[in-house]
C-alpha cells in the first residue's frame, strides 16, 4: 500500500484513503458546446498513458475529500510530487536532472 | 448530556426516537466499545473568510491545522477539511440555529442523524481501531484532539482521539452495525 | 518413555514435559518444546511424505521454513485439517494429530510411485508435450486427471471454524529475523527510544545460535544470551517481540505484511484466541537480518529419508537433544558440516565417515575433527546414496573417478555451502549483487529504506555480523528520526562477541557423479522433484533465459520460492550454457516468503464483516411483518411482503393492485440524497444537470437528468428547491456515492469558482413514500403546518414542516403515476413515524410493498430506472426524455458529448414499450430483439428487453425496451427468439397505466 502526501492536510497517509482520478491538466472549454468534434474527442477520450512520469488527478476521498494533483512515475509507481488542484504544472520536478 | 439534546427534540414529538444500536456495548480485556447516545451535529462549510464570525457564532474556534479539533462546552468543531468542519455538539443545544444567524457565506446541513458514534475506551483502544484503520494512531502522530476522516474495514469513519487512551469514532448510520461488530471483534484481540 | 534418539543431557527441552502425539494413526512420545521434525526424528522416523511428481519416499531435509519435503496434514477436527504444514515448523502439543501427504494406499506403499519408475515420461516440460492430442482429451480425460493427481494435501471441505485477527501497526525500525543480527540491530535502535518491532518465524529467539554451540557472547552461551536480550527487548515499551512471526511480503515505501501464527502450537487454542494474526507493517526503516540458508550436495538419490542438511541435524541435536541417527555419514564442500560431525560425535553417534570434495582444506574444525578419530575423505564425492525408504549407505568415489567404496550409513548430513536470505531484499525490489569471491548472491542495489545485515548480507563471522547489525540497528532508528542512541557515549549495550563459527565457500551446482552426461536422480528442488538432468535437459530444449528454465522445470516454484533450489538450479543452467553465472541471472523471488493461509488474508471480513450490511431505519418493523429482502448494493431493501400462504407472486399482485385502488406505504431511504447550499446553488445544478433550475420557484420540484461529458445518462431524482440557495437533491440508490464524486469532482476542479457546498445526507433522513389514491387523507392526520390541499401542495413541490411532532421534508412526487408523497423525517425517527402512518393506513387498506411493486408500478408508468433501462450508453434523447434537456442552456456536462455526430444518427436504440400478443407471456429481460424470425443465425439483433413484469392492474405482461430506431416502428410487430420458440411483440409507447396522468391528482 502506498503513502500519498496530501497537499491539503499536509502529510502522507495510506492509499486506502484515496482514489485515482485520472489525468490531470486537462482543460475543460469555457465553450464546451462549440467545441468541434475533433477538440471534444482529444479533450474526452484521449489520454497520454505514458511510461515514466504521469500528471494526474488524485482524491484524498476518505479524508479531507479534496481533489490534487500528482506526480507519478507509473514505472516505479513512486510519486514524486502533489501539489493542490487548479495550481499550474510544476515548472520543474524535485530530483529531476532535465 | 445528549440526554438533554433528546429531550428537546421529544419535548413536541409524538413519536419516540429509536436511535441505532442504542445502548449496545462490549467490554474486552484492556478496552471497552460502546454506542454513544445521540447528539446534535452539522456539517459546516465555509471559506477562510467566514471563520471568525462562524467561531464566534458557534462558540468554539473552528480550528485551521489538518487532523486537529477545538471543543468548548460541550461542543467539538473537527477539522475535516480545509473548507469543511464536523460539528458535534452534546450539550442538548442546536449548532444549526447558531449558525443560521450568521450572515457569512457558509453551508450548515443537519446530520444529527446521519452519523452514529462509538467510543473505543481503554488501554487498547489505539489497537482496537489500528484493527481496520491504516492511520498511525501513535500519541506523536495523532494526538489526544486529533481528528481525522478515514476508513475502519469497509467502512469511512471519522475519528476524534479524545484522550491518550480513547476515540470516538463516527460513522454513517447504516454502517454503524457494520463499525461496531468491527471494533468489538477487534477489541477481542487487541490486549494480546 | 524416551524415545530411541533422543540423547540424555542434550538439547534445551526439559525432559520432564511430554506430549504424546499420532502420525499416520501411531502414537509416539515427544516433549514439549519439540517440533513435530524433532519428535520423530527422536522415534527414529524419518519417512514423512512422498514426493510431488515421482511419489519418491522423503524425510526430513531441514530443521526450519525451508523445509521442502516434510509438508503434513494436521488435523484438529473435522474442520481443521491443515495441509501442507512443515514438520519443522509446527510446534508439537499434546495430542497432536498429523498425516502424511500424496501416497495411496500408504507411506510406505504408495502406488503412485510407479510415476518414479516412468518417470522418463515426466521430464522437464512433460505437461506441455505430453497432453497435446487428441485435442478432445484434454477436456474430459488428461485435464480431470492431472488436477486429480496435481497437489499437495487435501483442502478441508467444512468452512474454516477459526477466526483471525489483523492489524496495521507503525514503528521506526522493523527487524526482520531475530538472530544475534536481528537482535543485536534491535537492541540498538530500541535503545534510541524509536519505536521497534522485531519478528521471527521461529517460537525461540536466537536463529543459528539454537545450533552453533561454539557462539559466546556477553560471556554466556550464544542462544542464552539471545533469550536474555529478548527478554530485556519484551520489557521495554517501544518494542514490541512478535515470535512466530513470518514477514512474507515486502511491500511498496517500507510496508511489509507479517504473520503471526497464534495458536497453532497451542493444544487448546480457546474461542477468544485468533489462529493467527495479519500485522500490515509501516516502518521508518527496515533491518532485514534474514540469515542464510545451507545448501544441499546435489548427487544421485541425495533425497533419500535420513539425507539432511548438516546444519539441521546439529540443531535437532544441540536444540531438541535428538541424534538423526546412530552411524551418521558426512558429504560436504565446505567447513560447516564438521561442526556438526564434530557435536554428533561428542555425543556418542559413530561418524562413519567425512567426505569432503575438497582437494586439501584445513582449518581448526577439520583438526579437531580428526583429533576426535573421525575419518576424513578429502577430494572424494558421494555418488549415490543406497536405500529406499531410508538411506542405508553412501558410495564414495575419488571425485575424478576411479575404485568406489560402499560405507553403510543411517544418516547423511550434508552441506553445499551457505545461500543469503535474499528474498525479502529482492520483494523489496533491491537487486542482487553477485560476488565473484564467495560465489554467492548478496543485496547490490537498494530500492528502498532498508539494510541488510548479517548472513543476508553476505557477513561471515558472529563478531562481525554483530558490529555490523548493532552499528545498522543505530543507524536505522537515527534515520527514522530518533535520537542519538548512547553508542557514542559508551553507555550503548552493545553485544561482545566472545567466541563464534564463520564458514563460507562450498560449491555450486551438480556435484561429481551428478553433472553433464549423467542421468541419475540428483534432486536440485526437492518440492518440485525437479533434478540436475531436468535443468540441463531444459537448456538444451532451448530454455536460455533462467525465467524460462525455471518455469520449464518448476524448479524454485510454488511454496519453495528457491530456498535451498535456486543456486545449484542457477548453477547448473550457467555451466550447461556455458556462462558465467551473473550472466544468468537469478529469478525473482515472489511473495509470500512461506505460504501464507487465506484465513489470515481476509482476516476480520468475513461472516457479518465480509462487507457492511445497511439497513433502514424500517427495517426492523419490515422483518416483523414477515418481508423479504433483497440486497441492493450493500442494503437490505424489503422485497415484497407477503401475507399467509402468498407466494412472491401473489403478493407483488396484491400490493400493486392496492396501492392504485387505495394507497401503499414504501420505503424509499435508500435513496441517495445530497443537499446543495449557497448562493451558487442554482448555478452548479444548472451545469451538473440537463435540466434548467434557476427559474425553478424555492416549494417546487423537477425530476433532474445528470449525464457524463460523454453525453450518456448518468443519474436522475428528483429535486427540491427548499430555499433560493438550498436544493435537496435525490440520487438512484446505486448512484450515491458516485454521483456525489462526480458533482465534488465538477465543483472542486472545473467550477471552483463558485459559491457552493455539498453535503450528503442520505442518511439524515428516512423516507417514507405514501402512494395511492388515499395518500392523503394517510398523510394529513399527523401533519402540522403544512397546507396539504393541491393549491397549496401540488405535484411536485416539497414542504418542510412537522409530522408526529418532528421535523419533515414533505416531497409531493410520485414515481407510481398515482397522487404520492415522500416523507423525509431524521432517520432515528423513521420507524416511529412509519408506525404512525401504517396506522393511519389501515383505516384505508392500505398496504406495505416492496421494491418489486414499486418496480411493476413505475414500469406501468413507463418510468425509467437508471442502470436498468440505461446502460452507459443512452442519451436523453434515446431515453424519451428530451423534454428534461434546458434547450436554451449554453453548457451543462454533457452538452458537447450529446451533440455527437453518432449520438444524435438515425438508428439509434430508443427505449420504447413492447407488448407481448399472448397477453399471458412474460418476457426476460434481457432478451434479444429481431426483426425477421426466420433469417438464419446469427440473426441480426436490434435491440434487447430492459424491464419486463406482469402486470396486475393492466392485466396482461408490459416490457421496455431498447429497440433500434424505436419510436419510428410504434405498432411494428418484432420477435424475441428464445429456446422454447419465438414470440411475437408489438411495439407501443412506454406507458401502460394512465396515459393523460391523471390519476396523479386522482
Amino acid at each position: 500500500m502506498l503513502l500519498i502526501r496530501c497537499p491539503y492536510c499536509e502529510e502522507e497517509r495510506p492509499e486506502l484513503e484515496f482514489r485515482n482520478a485520472g489525468e490531470a491538466h486537462i482543460v475543460r472549454s469555457a465553450n464546451i458546446a462549440g467545441e468541434s468534434e475533433d477538440d471534444f474527442e482529444k479533450y474526452f477520450f484521449i489520454r497520454a498513458n505514458p511510461k515514466g512520469v504521469i500528471y494526474e488527478r488524485w482524491r484524498h476521498i476518505h479524508g479531507c475529500a479534496r481533489f490534487f494533483n500528482a506526480v507519478r512515475d507509473t514505472v516505479t509507481d513512486k510519486f514524486v510530487m502533489t501539489y493542490k488542484a487548479g495550481e499550474p504544472k510544476p515548472a520543474k520536478l524535485p530530483g529531476a536532472s532535465k | 448530556m445528549a440526554k438533554a439534546a433528546a429531550k428537546t427534540n421529544a419535548a413536541s414529538a409524538s413519536v419516540e426516537r429509536r436511535p441505532a444500536l442504542a445502548g449496545r456495548a462490549l467490554s474486552a480485556p484492556g478496552v471497552k466499545v460502546e454506542i454513544l447516545p445521540p447528539a446534535e451535529r452539522i456539517s459546516l462549510r465555509a471559506p477562510e473568510a467566514s471563520l471568525a464570525a462562524l467561531s464566534k457564532g458557534l462558540g468554539v474556534t473552528l480550528p485551521t491545522k489538518p487532523k486537529s479539533s477545538a471543543t468548548k462546552g460541550g461542543r467539538t468543531a473537527l477539522w475535516l477539511g480545509p473548507d469543511e468542519w464536523l460539528i458535534i455538539d452534546e450539550s442538548g443545544n442546536d449548532p444549526l440555529a447558531d449558525c443560521a444567524k450568521v450572515s457569512a457565506l457558509h453551508s450548515a446541513v443537519g446530520i444529527s442523524h446521519r452519523n452514529v458514534a462509538i467510543s473505543v475506551n481503554g488501554p487498547a483502544a489505539a489497537v482496537t481501531v489500528n484493527s481496520g484503520c491504516p492511520q498511525d494512531l501513535s500519541l506523536e502522530a495523532f494526538p489526544v484532539e486529533a481528528a481525522s476522516r478515514t476508513i475502519l474495514g469497509k467502512s469511512e469513519i471519522v475519528l476524534l482521539r479524545t484522550a491518550a487512551d480513547a476515540f470516538r469514532v463516527e460513522c454513517w448510520r447504516s454502517f454503524s452495525d457494520y463499525v461496531f461488530t468491527f471494533l468489538s471483534e477487534a477489541a477481542s484481540d487487541a490486549a494480546n | 518413555m524416551n524415545a530411541a534418539f533422543r540423547i540424555p543431557g542434550a538439547g534445551r527441552l526439559s525432559q520432564a514435559k511430554t506430549a504424546s502425539f499420532s502420525f499416520d494413526d501411531k502414537s509416539y512420545t515427544g516433549i514439549e518444546g519439540d517440533t513435530l521434525a524433532s519428535a520423530l526424528l527422536a522415534n527414529g522416523v524419518h519417512l514423512v511424505g512422498r514426493s510431488f511428481k515421482y511419489h519418491r519416499p522423503r524425510g526430513f531435509l531441514s530443521a526450519g521454513a525451508e523445509e521442502p519435503n516434510a509438508l503434513v496434514q494436521i488435523v484438529r477436527d473435522d474442520a481443521r485439517k491443515t495441509p501442507n504444514v512443515r514438520a519443522t515448523v509446527q510446534e508439537l502439543y499434546d495430542g497432536l494429530t498429523a498425516n502424511s501427504q500424496n501416497r495411496w494406499p500408504s507411506l510406505a506403499f504408495d502406488v503412485g510411485a510407479v510415476n518414479d519408475i516412468a518417470s522418463p515420461l515426466f521430464s522437464a516440460g512433460f505437461y506441455y508435450k505430453t497432453f497435446m492430442w487428441p485435442k478432445s482429451a484434454w477436456k474430459s480425460l488428461y485435464e480431470p486427471k492431472i488436477r486429480a493427481a496435481a497437489g499437495l494435501g487435501v483442502s478441508p471441505d467444512r468452512p474454516d471454524p477459526d477466526h483471525y485477527a489483523a492489524r496495521y501497526a507503525h514503528c521506526e525500525v522493523l527487524v526482520l529475523g531475530g538472530g544475534a543480527a536481528g537482535i543485536a540491530a534491535a537492541l540498538a535502535a530500541a535503545e534510541t527510544g524509536v519505536r521497534v518491532i522485531i519478528a521471527d518465524e521461529q517460537a525461540e529467539f536466537g536463529g543459528s545460535l539454537r545450533f552453533e554451540s561454539g557462539a559466546r557472547i556477553d560471556g554466556e552461551n550464544g542462544f542464552a544470551w539471545a533469550q536474555g536480550a529478548i527478554a530485556k527487548l519484551k520489557a521495554m515499551d517501544n518494542v514490541r517481540v512478535l515470535p512466530r512471526t513470518t514477514a512474507f511480503g515486502y511491500y511498496a515505501q517500507n510496508f511489509v505484511g507479517l504473520v503471526e501464527r497464534v495458536s497453532d502450537h497451542l493444544k487448546t487454542p480457546g474461542r477468544e484466541l485468533a489462529r493467527e494474526r495479519l500485522w500490515q507493517v509501516r516502518a521508518g526503516r527496515v533491518v532485514l537480518a534474514t540469515g542464510a540458508i545451507e545448501r544441499h550436495m546435489v548427487f544421485a538419490d541425495n533425497d533419500r529419508p535420513g539425507i539432511m542438511l548438516a546444519s539441521a541435524a546439529r540443531t535437532y541435536l544441540n536444540h531438541y537433544g535428538v541424534a538423526v541417527g546412530r552411524n551418521v555419514g558426512v558429504y560436504t564442500a565446505n567447513d560447516s558440516a564438521y561442526a556438526a560431525a564434530i557435536d554428533l560425535k561428542k555425543a556418542g553417534v559413530n561418524i562413519a565417515a567425512i567426505v569432503d570434495l575438497r582437494d586439501n582444506p584445513s582449518g581448526s574444525v577439520i583438526d579437531e575433527a580428526r583429533g576426535l578419530g573421525i575419518e576424513i575423505n578429502f577430494g572424494r564425492a558421494v555418488v549415490r546414496a543406497g536405500g529406499k525408504l531410508r538411506v542405508s549407505s553412501m558410495t564414495v568415489q575419488p571425485k575424478n573417478g576411479g575404485g568406489e567404496r560402499t560405507v553403510p550409513v543411517d544418516a547423511i548430513l550434508m552441506s553445499a555451502g551457505w545461500t543469503p536470505s535474499v528474498h525479502l531484499f529482492s520483494q523489496s525490489r533491491g537487486k542482487v549483487a553477485f560476488n565473484e569471491e564467495t560465489r554467492r548472491f548478496v543485496p547490490g542495489t537498494y530500492a528502498q529504506d532498508c539494510v541488510s545485515v548479517g548472513a543476508c548480507n553476505g557477513t561471515d563471522g558472529l563478531d562481525a555480523t554483530v558490529e555490523e547489525a548493532y552499528a545498522a540497528g543505530a543507524k536505522a532508528a537515527k534515520d527514522a528520526g530518533g535520537k542519538d542512541s548512547g553508542i557514542k557515549a559508551g553507555k550503548g549495550t552493545k553485544p561482545t562477541v566472545d567466541a563464534g563459527e564463520s564458514w563460507s565457500r562450498g560449491m555450486l551446482g551438480a556435484a561429481p557423479g551428478a553433472g553433464a552426461g549423467t542421468t541419475v536422480k540428483a534432486f536440485v528442488d526437492f518440492q518440485n522433484d525437479v533434478t540436475a538432468k531436468d535443468i540441463r535437459q531444459a537448456v538444451h530444449e532451448g530454455m536460455h533465459s533462467i525465467e524460462h528454465v525455471k518455469r520449464f522445470t518448476t524448479n524454485g516454484m510454488a511454496t519453495d520460492q528457491g530456498k535451498t533450489s535456486n543456486m545449484h538450479g542457477l548453477a547448473i543452467a550457467a555451466e550447461t550454457l556455458d556462462k558465467p553465472i551473473p550472466q544468468v541471472g537469478l529469478t525473482t523471488f515472489r511473495a509470500p516468503y512461506t505460504p501464507v493461509t487465506f484465513g489470515s488474508i481476509v482476516g476480520h471480513a468475513r461472516g457479518p464483516l465480509f462487507d457492511p450490511t445497511r439497513r433502514t431505519a424500517t427495517h426492523g418493523w419490515a422483518a416483523a411483518q414477515g418481508a423479504v429482502f433483497e440486497d441492493v448494493g450493500q442494503w437490505k431493501r424489503a422485497w415484497y411482503f407477503p401475507k399467509a400462504g402468498e407466494d412472491m407472486h401473489a403478493a407483488v399482485n396484491r400490493e400493486c393492485v392496492t396501492v392504485r385502488k387505495t394507497a401503499g406505504l414504501f420505503d424509499a431511504s435508500t435513496l441517495g440524497k445530497i443537499e446543495v447550499v449557497g448562493p451558487d446553488a442554482a448555478k452548479f445544478m444548472e451545469l451538473l444537470y440537463t435540466n434548467p433550475w434557476e427559474k425553478l420557484e424555492p416549494g417546487r420540484c423537477r425530476y433532474g437528468i445528470m449525464l457524463r461529458e460523454d453525453g450518456f445518462i448518468y443519474d436522475d431524482g428528483v429535486v427540491g428547491r427548499l430555499a433560493p440557495d438550498r436544493f435537496h437533491v435525490t440520487t438512484t440508490t446505486g448512484g450515491a456515492p458516485r454521483v456525489m464524486h462526480h458533482m465534488e469532482d465538477y465543483l472542486q476542479t472545473e467550477f471552483p469558482h463558485l459559491n457552493v457546498w455539498l453535503t450528503s445526507i442520505t442518511e439524515q433522513w428516512a423516507v417514507i413514500a405514501v402512494q395511492g389514491p388515499k395518500s392523503r387523507e394517510i398523510i394529513a392526520p399527523l401533519v402540522e403546518g403544512i397546507d396539504m390541499s393541491d393549491e397549496a401542495l401540488p405535484h411536485m413541490s416539497v414542504r418542510e414542516g412537522k409530522i408526529c411532532g418532528v421535523p419533515t421534508r414533505l416531497f409531493r412526487m410520485s414515481f407510481t403515476g398515482e397522487r404520492g408523497f415522500e416523507v423525509n423525517v431524521p432517520a432515528d425517527y423513521g420507524e416511529a413515524v412509519w408506525e404512525a402512518l401504517w396506522a393511519e393506513g389501515q383505516k384505508h387498506g392500505a398496504t406495505a410493498y416492496g421494491t418489486e411493486s414499486m418496480h411493476v408500478l413505475r414500469a406501468e408508468k413507463g418510468y425509467i430506472i437508471v442502470g436498468q433501462d440505461t446502460d452507459g450508453t443512452v442519451t436523453p434523447n434515446d431515453a424519451g426524455l428530451d423534454w428534461a434537456v434546458g434547450k436554451k442552456k449554453t453548457d451543462f456536462v454533457g452538452i458537447r458529448g450529446m451533440a455527437r455526430a453518432d449520438l444524435v444518427a438515425k438508428g439509434r436504440k430508443q427505449l420504447v414499450g413492447l407488448k407481448t400478443k399472448d397477453a399471458k407471456v412474460v418476457l426476460e429481460e434481457g432478451a434479444q430483439i429481431v426483426e425477421d424470425p426466420k433469417q438464419a443465425i446469427p440473426m441480426k439483433m436490434i435491440g434487447h428487453v430492459t424491464s419486463s413484469y406482469w402486470s396486475e392492474n393492466c392485466g396482461r405482461s408490459i416490457a421496455l425496451a431498447l429497440v433500434a430506431g424505436g419510436r419510428d416502428k410504434m405498432g411494428k410487430t418484432l420477435y424475441v427468439p428464445m429456446p422454447n420458440g419465438t414470440i411475437e411483440v408489438e411495439v407501443t409507447g412506454m406507458v401502460f397505466v394512465d396515459e393523460k396522468g391523471e390519476r396523479l391528482n386522482g
